[in-house]
């Protein structure tokens, strides 16, 4: 079973996609990173899983925060808003603008110091509150900008550039995510489009936080011998759950395959994610499985990639407010300054003291 | 014995989390509906229930509604502090005792009425818990006969308290009642005070500063509304949830046209305003001073990247945790410039209720129009405590969303670049993410931008960039509220004061008129500083800035925008965490004008 690739429905123009799109509208400006580095395989993949989902780019906006990957939406989706915020606060600058705007795409893109350091408590609030973003960590495990420190997702005995060696438990954003509720997580390679590809698009299906976890090597400062996050050692120690296959539910596509070899997953928007089995039958609708998978291949020292857990019901945080519809951004004066009368009421509550609760103290 | 009518405090020392609050709120109202002017001002500690509390309830029929440094009339409530309160009352001084509390030997001339509180509640409930509560409302009772406190009143007051509580109603006014009739039968009237029906109140009201900005914030036409709890903010975002709830869902739906988030920080809760406005909603937050200190970074972004944002700091005692339940105007020159690198804000500085309504309004605008955040700095003082306040105005004027294009702008434009200043006043025009034009799309950052918003290091596009900013600071100055000033004709003397100060330079003014000072006065509403003030300074020989910090800031910031006049300035700074009495301000001013100008400094001028 391979990847599809999805095809323009009706007669549009060559390359254009079911919005009318190329390939190359969804491009954006050249990348300043490193030659070789992971980051840019993911920007591409997000540029090709854009273009295949059919995303309107006016109805995206890519957010960020501090550090190479946060860089990063400046080169992708350039008819897109972008946000590139303060060093890991990305998640707040998200749940704002969900609150204003509910009608937006949110792609987050954060890297694992900004996420797993300093940002980790917005992460983890993000998460809780289940603020419908895309929320792409591309993980190196070292700060690449200010030149190779590790950071709070590196393995235990992992070599920097200079040999010092980490001593300190990595912290797991997969696991965490699930223990926090998350309702979609995955963790890929970005050395493996094949594979993030659907994730993505699986991702800009999920309503909700959608945690994606990419290993992402960084070619300067932990491409060596003894980095954990090295090409060479991410492809030894990959470890797939299962081979993806993403159908949008604008396709009308049937996939055949043998009974029991495959699971299926169906989005709130009618696409389906087809899950064909590998080593083992990882049913990723089970939260306590996923958590399991990825204690063994810690235990292991296996790189466990694909997509861990899913709950396609999440219910998101703008639903969870209970949101007009429409844009709070885009809410007409009358709809936002209560009538004349309302004053009224309420300076005669004033006067007279009537319906008014003692003020209380505090501390 | 002469009386003395409508002129005088009353202290109401008590423990917190006692109910006494609902009897202050009892005693307060009902000298507001026979129309003598009043203030209270609840003094009280970081803790929910079991360390002292005070309440003043001033009387004056003046209309003078500071707070003041003494009081004539004492209810002793609390055994813990019961000594050193009645030792603060002065010769003639009047204390209401619960007689279950024994005070040390007072001086001869002291009037202590002792009242047996627990005697009088025996009959009225069995209830520990509710006799504790209850008590309270004994020394209402008491207070109402001493003082000639017109029974229908309190009884129009208790009603508006506890009306939709019938029980705890008929509960409290028995125990009004217990003290009413124990004080007619068996106190015999010692002392001069007593109040009279006055007719200075008709139709004001009695508002709380934070209530007042959370209406603003309502008829301002708030959508995205983001907090951590700190005292003295949190009942500002309270109320505004409850106006919210009321009045903003959609009627057929009942869904919300609003969005209030509590936060994990204030961090958070910058940023989620942030993120907010930037995708064109009217986002707000308060907080206090330690939650304006985590701010500081998200604050100097949406300078730099120019985001509408407003923030209310209802100021608190600091530095650091300092005094949570206690006021200042600490935060002024660190909510300036606050962020690092060369960041200033615009600064609304409401004196009154009615202004942390409109201020409260005002600010969103101020917000949209200069794409900037915008911070309210209100006080303890201003927002938790009771003011009296003619009816707020409904708004005449639609919002303004400032420069914003749509898609129909973009279609007629060649190109848009989000930073070029097209129309000199240092603001650019911006779209929000939605718009379906690829023209509108742009990338924000807090780094090195041009007028395209592309990332840049250029020396030339950053200078521009910090000088077009400049540019906008100017046009602030033009936009935010103007001081009022009043020039008295020949003084040689200004006074210079902001925020809930004011009042305290009301009286202080009459005080030194009494004293032979005759003295302008400059209340400062905003930064930018108007140029006005400029003028102000230009035509008085010593301005005396008065506020409620140690370091004086206000001084500081406005000897710096007119160094030429820096001379002429001085100060007298308030700061230990109570508000600022006329008294204070009166004799800082007279002590600094006798060394100077030799002006003879009379004794007892407040009697």
């Amino acid at each position: 079973m391979s990847d599809t690739l999805s095809r323009p429905a009706g007669d549009a123009a060559p390359g254009a996609n079911r919005v009318g799109l190329t390939k190359a509208d969804y491009d954006g400006a050249k990348t300043t990173l490193c030659p070789g580095c992971g980051h840019n395989a993911i920007t591409g993949a997000i540029i090709q899983a854009a273009w295949e989902a059919g995303l309107e780019p006016h109805r995206v906006a890519k957010l960020s925060g501090i550090g190479c990957s946060s860089k990063t939406p400046a080169y992708f989706l350039g008819r897109s808003h972008g946000f590139n915020a303060v060093h890991g606060r990305m998640p707040s600058i998200a749940t704002g603008v969900n609150a204003a705007n509910r009608e937006l795409l949110l792609i987050g893109v954060s890297g694992d110091g900004d996420t797993a350091s300093i940002g980790l408590g917005q992460f983890c609030h993000l998460v809780r509150r289940n603020v419908p973003v895309v929320y792409i960590v591309e993980n190196n495990g070292v700060y690449g900008l200010t030149k190779g420190q590790f950071s709070a997702t590196a393995d235990v005995g992992s070599l920097q550039k200079g040999g010092r060696q980490n001593e300190l438990q990595p912290i797991d954003l997969c696991a965490l995510a699930i223990e926090l509720g998350c309702g979609f997580v995955a963790r890929s390679f970005s050395g493996d489009p094949k594979q993030l590809r659907p994730l993505l698009k699986a991702a800009f299906a999920h309503r909700g936080t959608a945690v994606l976890d990419v290993i992402s090597p960084c070619v300067t400062f932990a491409d060596h011998e003894g980095s954990t996050k090295s090409y060479a050692h991410v492809k030894e120690h990959d470890a797939p759950l299962h081979d993806i296959e993403f159908v949008p539910y604008f396709e009308d596509i049937t996939v055949e395959y043998e009974p029991g070899t495959t699971r299926e997953v169906e989005m709130p928007d009618g696409s389906v994610v087809y899950l064909k089995k590998l080593a083992e039958d990882h049913d990723p609708t089970d939260r306590d499985a996923a958590l399991d998978v990825l204690r063994q291949a810690q235990r292991e020292r296996r790189l466990v990639t694909g997509l861990l857990y899913v709950d396609p019901a999440s219910r998101p945080f703008d639903e969870e407010m209970k949101l007009v519809p429409e844009p709070l951004a885009s809410l007409p004066l009358e709809r936002c300054r209560p009538p004349r009368r309302v004053l009224e009421e309420i300076m005669e509550q004033m006067r007279t003291g009537k319906g008014l609760a003692a003020a209380g103290g505090g501390g | 014995m002469k009386p003395i009518v409508n002129d005088f405090s009353i202290h109401v020392a008590t423990v917190n989390g006692s109910g006494s609050q609902t009897a202050n709120t009892v005693l307060l109202r009902a000298l507001f509906q026979m129309g003598i002017p009043v203030s209270g001002k609840n003094l009280f500690p970081s803790n929910i229930a079991g360390l002292p509390t005070w309440f003043t309830i001033r009387a004056s029929k003046d209309g003078y509604v500071a707070r003041r440094a003494t009081s004539e009339i004492l209810v002793v409530m609390n055994p813990e502090t019961a000594a050193e309160d009645a030792a603060a009352m002065g010769p003639g001084g009047v204390i209401v005792l619960n007689d279950q509390i024994k005070l040390p030997p007072l001086p001869g001339d002291r009037i202590v009425y002792a009242v047996p509180m627990a005697k009088l509640m025996e009959p009225i409930t069995k209830e520990v818990k509710l006799r504790r509560l209850v008590v309270n409302m004994i020394y209402v009772g008491v207070l109402g006969h001493l003082l000639s406190i017109d029974e229908a009143e309190v009884e129009r007051a208790l009603e508006a308290q506890l009306g939709r509580k019938p029980k705890a109603l008929e509960l409290n006014r028995q125990a009004i009642q217990a003290g009413w009739t124990w004080a007619r039968e068996n106190l015999e009237k010692r002392d001069p005070y007593r109040l009279e029906r006055m007719d200075a109140n008709t139709g004001k009201l009695l508002i709380d500063g934070n209530t007042a900005a959370a209406l603003g914030a309502l008829f301002g036409g708030v959508t995205v509304v983001t907090w951590y709890p700190i005292t003295p903010s949190s009942s500002l975002v309270e109320s505004l949830v409850g106006f919210l709830e009321k009045h903003r869902r959609d009627p057929a739906t009942g869904r919300a046209t609003y969005a209030v988030i509590q936060a994990e920080d204030e961090i958070a809760a910058i940023g989620m305003v942030l993120g907010a406005g930037w995708a064109g909603a009217r986002a707000m937050t308060a907080t206090s001073g330690p939650g304006i200190s985590l701010m500081g970074e998200f604050a100097g972004y949406g300078y730099y990247a120019e985001i509408p944002a407003v923030v209310w700091d209802v100021q608190r005692v600091g530095p650091s945790t300092g005094l949570p339940t206690r006021t200042a105007q600490g935060d002024l020159s660190f909510v300036a410039g606050l962020s690092h690198g060369d960041t200033r804000h615009p600064v609304l500085l409401p004196h009154s209720v009615r202004e942390c309504y409109e201020f409260g309004i005002a600010a969103f605008d101020l917000a949209e129009r200069l794409q900037t955040p915008v911070f309210v700095l209100s006080d303890l003082d201003l927002g938790m405590n009771n003011w009296m306040s003619e009816p707020f105005p409904y708004p005449d004027a639609p919002w303004d969303r400032g420069k914003v294009l749509d898609d129909e702008a973009l279609a007629a434009l060649e190109r848009f670049e989000r930073y070029r200043d097209l129309e000199g006043d240092g603001i650019g025009w911006r779209t929000l993410p939605g718009v379906r034009n690829p023209k509108g799309a742009y990338f924000t950052r807090g780094s090195g931008h041009d007028e395209a918003a592309r990332y840049t290091e250029s020396p030339e596009a950053y200078r521009r960039g910090m000088d077009r900013l400049a540019r906008k600071w100017e046009t602030a100055r033009g936009l935010v509220p103007k001081p009022a000033i009043e020039v008295v004709a020949g003084a040689r003397v200004g006074l210079l004061a902001y925020g809930s100060t004011h009042w305290a330079m009301v009286e202080a003014r009459d005080q030194l008129r009494a004293a032979g000072v005759e003295a302008s006065y400059c209340l400062v509403r905003a930064l930018p500083l108007a140029p006005e003030i400029g003028a102000f300074l230009e035509s008085h020989d010593r301005v005396y800035v008065v506020e409620q910090n140690r370091d004086g800031q206000m001084a500081g910031l406005v000897r710096l925008e007119w160094p030429a006049h820096a001379a002429k300035i001085r100060t007298v700074l308030h700061y230990d965490g109570l508000p600022v009495d006329a008294r204070f301000v009166t004799d800082g001013v007279l002590a600094q004008e006798g060394a100077d100008a030799a002006v003879p400094v009379p004794q007892g001028a407040d009697r």
